[in-house]
């Protein structure tokens, strides 16, 4: 089946909408007289502040475990979000990659390297207030960046191609079947790197 | 066989250079040393000398030019050539007696000394830049001769750099000749242009066209290396002190030869000085200052040599004073038995020190019976140094006094007396010398002291019989002297009445006797000291040295250490600070490099942040 | 939903990701700030895609994308995290600092060969 051919993108070109799919009148809210708070958004937005709460936590708890156990919690809530997304393979896949297996990864290696359990010595460097003042600065900058570009921009969850696994996978084995071989070469390298790098010295 | 000479006159100063650079470079192959060709070199060139006086003297009043070759310069050529006149053949002679006589003298004196050859060598080269002065056709060749003299007695009274004082003499001798040479080349320089050419025939020719104001100045500023070269107020402090030199370069150099230069180019030049009569009363004046100064420091100074040597500083105004007064004749004749009185002392006092092994004679006295044949010829030195008749030196010093008292005037006058004050001076002060040093009983420590070897007292002998025979054509010939020397036009021929010399003599015995009596009651003292505390002036010689010392030498020292500094604490700081700034920038900037990762991150961080910040600022805009 | 929301939560994201990076000793906590960041990326890409409409789903397909670099990342890095605790018998990062420019005169003895070298003196 070939490709159709791609929209140009802006929700707003005067193509017309759907009006069976728009939600009833009823649950929507007024936002600033621009276009409605949806249920998704506040949906979109307790998971946000979830995920936001959980990482400002991943980073300034004093104990690494407690601190890999509070990046699982964000990223299971990024996993909410793919889903409001309609990403779905994508939220399975961060489950099961990022907090099934790298988070194990990141204990296994705290606890390889001894890593203190319960509050320990100091975790933050003496960069602190540099580190403070360049966070604040990036997300500052970025926020007021994407928000200025993107203030009335609004995604149509009822209208979007969900991304299901059939959806991704055709997309992966038809559009991007390189870079996905590629990326399989990727791991094996990483494998076989990270085999090396941790052997002992006097084995060849 | 004498054309022949006077034509190949140009040996008489190229034989003793070559012999210069043979015996440096090849005394080693040469049987007998380095004495050979230092003494061949200066016996050919007397031989020389000799057979052109003898066509001099067979043609009175010519004179013979001729250059070898002519440089062209662009401007005022320059030839190199002989001159001889008279004047010229006399003195060559004159020189090559007295070179001959040190080079023999010193075979015995600096025997023992490693740097023999060196020194002969050095003797030599001398010689020949004194002959060349002397038969010089052109004014440039005259000064290459005379500073070529002036490195030679620079390296000679240096010879013993050993010492510190001897380091410090030459290179006073050679600074304190030098100022006096720049206003000699600049005087040269004016002649020359104003007469379109450098040649001394040229020169002399008709020096009033030149204009007044010029051959004034001209001559002023000859007389300025004059005043340098012949140790003459202000430029005489040299004199003494370079009598750290050995003894045979005191008596060829500073007493009969190199001294006598600045003389001698007055003389060879004479018409010039004749038409500016400003520069002869400044030589007057001169003169009499030094005439008597020089001979009262003569008087109280203990180094046997430095008596020598401020008397001849005494003896050269009297040059000075008879040629400023006008008489030529007498000048060059005084000026020749100087050569052969004064070098006679010098190498008997060489005598003297190499047997005592001291110069201050208050660790002398009683030699006369050790060292009989120094004594006699030391005396006969010190009788013609005094001016007792019949020594060669009465004739010539009454001579240059009765020209003084004929020209007459202020200078004139002033001339006269004070140079007949300086002869009861200089007998008083040769009479201590030969007292302190001959007469009394010996004051010293060595057991024995031993008269010297033939081949040191032969030349005090025949120094001795000039210092006597000079005397003579004077007498016998009548005014035989003036006959060899074309004396020029518009000087004073040379007069000497039996009753001036009278005089002078009568004047020089009571110099003679006065000391003389001092020391017969107390011959053990210094007989100066009945001046009591006048004698302090007079053995510091009138604080002159001091004087330059505070005014010339402590602030040119003070300047130098001050531009020193300078370019130690700010050049050499500056460019050590810049080296020194680097290194604590680079200091200041390593600490970036801490080697913290995060660090690093950070910096990375904030500069991405900046650079989105201004472009998305410029995008806006 | 509103775009801007999404965007908003990526960006303070990826500066917590910043901060944690910059501010934490410990190895491993860096590499989990690191991971935030790659995160904050993943949102993006993903709202972006829904936003398009894409039919391609470039968006999601390079957010699997960076899934799979950022766990091969995170194995390698933790491979020197641990080859470095074996070394050093720690893992904070600002004791590693080989890397560091010393004053050569008064380093002592803590100068290794190419800082002299380079220093020249």
């Amino acid at each position: 089946m070939p490709p159709a051919p791609r929209t140009t993108g802006n929700p707003h070109d005067g193509t017309p909408r759907n009006p069976a799919r728009c939600p009833p009148p009823a649950t929507r809210a007024r936002f600033r007289g621009g276009p409605e708070v949806t249920l998704a958004d506040a949906v979109f937005g307790l998971l946000g502040v979830v995920c936001l709460g959980s990482a400002v936590l991943v980073v300034t708890t004093r104990n690494v475990i407690h601190a890999a156990l509070w990046l699982v919690v964000c990223f299971g809530a990024l996993a909410g979000c793919y889903l409001v997304l309609t990403a779905e393979f994508v939220a399975w896949v961060q489950v099961l990659i990022y907090i099934g297996a790298i988070v194990v990864l990141m204990l296994f290696g705290a606890m390889l390297t001894r890593a203190p359990i319960g509050r320990a010595q100091e975790l933050d460097s003496h960069n602190r207030p540099v580190a403070a003042l360049a966070g604040l600065a990036t997300g500052g900058v970025l926020l007021v960046l994407v928000v200025a570009a993107f203030k009335g921009a609004y995604v149509d969850v009822h209208h979007t191609a969900v991304g299901d696994g059939k959806v991704i996978g055709t997309s992966l084995f038809r559009f991007f079947v390189l870079p996905f071989e590629l990326a399989s070469v990727l791991l094996l390298a990483a494998l076989v790197g990270a085999v090396v790098l941790t052997r002992r010295d006097g084995g060849r | 066989m004498t054309q022949w000479a006077i034509h190949s006159a140009w040996l008489i100063p190229a034989l003793p250079a070559a012999a210069a650079v043979i015996g440096l470079l090849l005394w080693r192959l040469i049987p007998g040393g380095p004495a050979v060709p230092a003494i061949a070199g200066s016996a050919a060139s007397l031989v020389m000398a000799v057979l052109v006086l003898a066509e001099v003297e067979r043609s009175p009043g010519q004179v013979h030019q001729s250059s070898v070759f002519w440089t062209p310069t662009g401007g005022i050529p320059l030839a190199i050539g002989t001159r001889i006149d008279g004047l010229a053949a006399v003195i060559a002679v004159m020189v090559g007696v007295v070179a001959l006589l040190v080079q023999i003298y010193s075979t015995a004196y600096m025997a023992g000394d490693r740097r023999y050859s060196v020194y002969a060598a050095e003797v030599s080269l001398f010689t020949a830049a004194m002959l060349l002065v002397v038969v010089a056709s052109d004014l440039f060749e005259l000064l290459i001769g005379w500073e070529v003299m002036g490195l030679c007695s620079y390296l000679l009274i240096g010879h013993y750099w050993q010492s510190e004082g001897a380091r410090a003499a030459a290179v006073k001798a050679f600074i304190t000749t030098r100022i006096g040479d720049t206003g000699f080349l600049f005087g040269i320089f004016v002649l020359g242009v104003g007469t379109h050419s450098f040649e001394i025939g040229r020169v002399v020719a008709d020096p009033a066209a030149l204009g007044h104001s010029t051959i004034t100045a001209g001559a002023l500023l000859l007389l300025a290396g004059v005043v340098g070269k012949s140790a003459q107020f202000p430029l005489h402090v040299w004199l003494p002190d370079a009598m750290a030199g050995p003894t045979p370069i005191s008596a060829l150099i500073h007493a009969a030869t190199m001294v006598a230069a600045g003389i001698y180019a007055v003389a060879r030049v004479y018409p010039v000085f004749l038409a500016a009569p400003v520069a002869l009363t400044v030589l007057g004046i001169v003169a009499c200052i030094t005439m008597l100064g020089a001979a009262l420091a003569a008087l109280a100074d203990d180094d046997l040599k430095r008596v020598l040597a401020w008397s001849t500083v005494s003896q050269l105004a009297y040059m000075a004073g008879g040629l400023a007064v006008g008489g030529w004749t007498a000048g060059i004749y005084h000026l020749l038995t100087h050569a052969a009185f004064k070098a006679l002392l010098f190498l008997a006092a060489g005598s003297v020190l190499r047997s005592v092994g001291t110069n201050l004679m208050s660790e002398m006295g009683g030699l006369r019976t050790r060292l009989p044949v120094t004594f006699v010829t030391a005396l006969v030195g010190a009788a013609a140094l005094a001016g007792l008749p019949p020594f060669a030196g009465a004739f010539s010093k009454d001579g240059i006094l009765a020209a003084a008292h004929a020209r007459g005037g202020a200078l004139g006058n002033a001339v006269y007396v004070v140079g007949l004050v300086t002869v009861f001076v200089t007998a008083a002060y040769v009479t201590r010398l030969v007292a302190r040093t001959f007469f009394g009983s010996y004051r010293g420590a060595l057991p024995h002291v031993h008269e010297s070897p033939l081949v040191m007292t032969v030349p005090l002998v025949v120094l001795a019989f000039f210092a006597i025979a000079l005397g003579l054509p004077l007498l016998a010939h009548s005014y035989g002297i003036s006959r060899w020397l074309d004396a020029p036009a518009g000087s004073r021929p040379l007069e000497v009445s039996v009753g001036s010399v009278l005089l002078t003599g009568a004047i020089a015995l009571c110099g003679v006797a006065g000391v003389a009596l001092l020391h017969r009651r107390r011959p053990a003292e210094d007989p100066v000291l009945v001046l009591g505390r006048y004698a302090r002036p007079l053995a510091k010689a009138f604080w002159v040295d001091e004087f330059y010392d505070r005014t010339l030498v402590r602030p040119t020292r003070a300047l130098a250490r001050s531009v020193l500094n300078i370019d130690r604490r700010g050049v050499d700081a500056t460019v050590v600070g810049t080296g020194t700034a680097t290194t604590l920038l680079g200091s200041a900037l390593r600490r970036a490099q801490n080697g913290n990762v995060q660090a690093y991150a950070s910096g990375l961080v904030v500069g991405v942040l900046a650079i989105v910040v201004a472009v998305s600022l410029a995008v806006a805009r | 939903m509103h775009l801007s929301l999404a965007l908003a939560v990526s960006a303070l994201l990826f500066g917590i990701g910043v901060y944690g990076l910059l501010a934490r000793r410990n190895a491993i906590a860096v590499l989990m700030a690191v991971e935030l960041m790659l995160n904050a990326a993943n949102l993006d890409l993903v709202a972006f895609d829904a936003w398009w409409r894409d039919q391609l789903h470039a968006g999601q397909s390079f957010a699997l994308f960076v899934v799979v670099i950022a766990a091969a990342e995170v194995g390698v890095g933790l491979a020197i995290v641990l080859a470095v605790f074996r070394l050093r018998e720690t893992v904070a990062v600002d004791s590693l600092t080989e890397l560091a420019d010393r004053d050569p005169v008064r380093a002592g003895g803590d100068v290794d060969a190419a800082d002299e070298v380079a220093v020249g003196q």
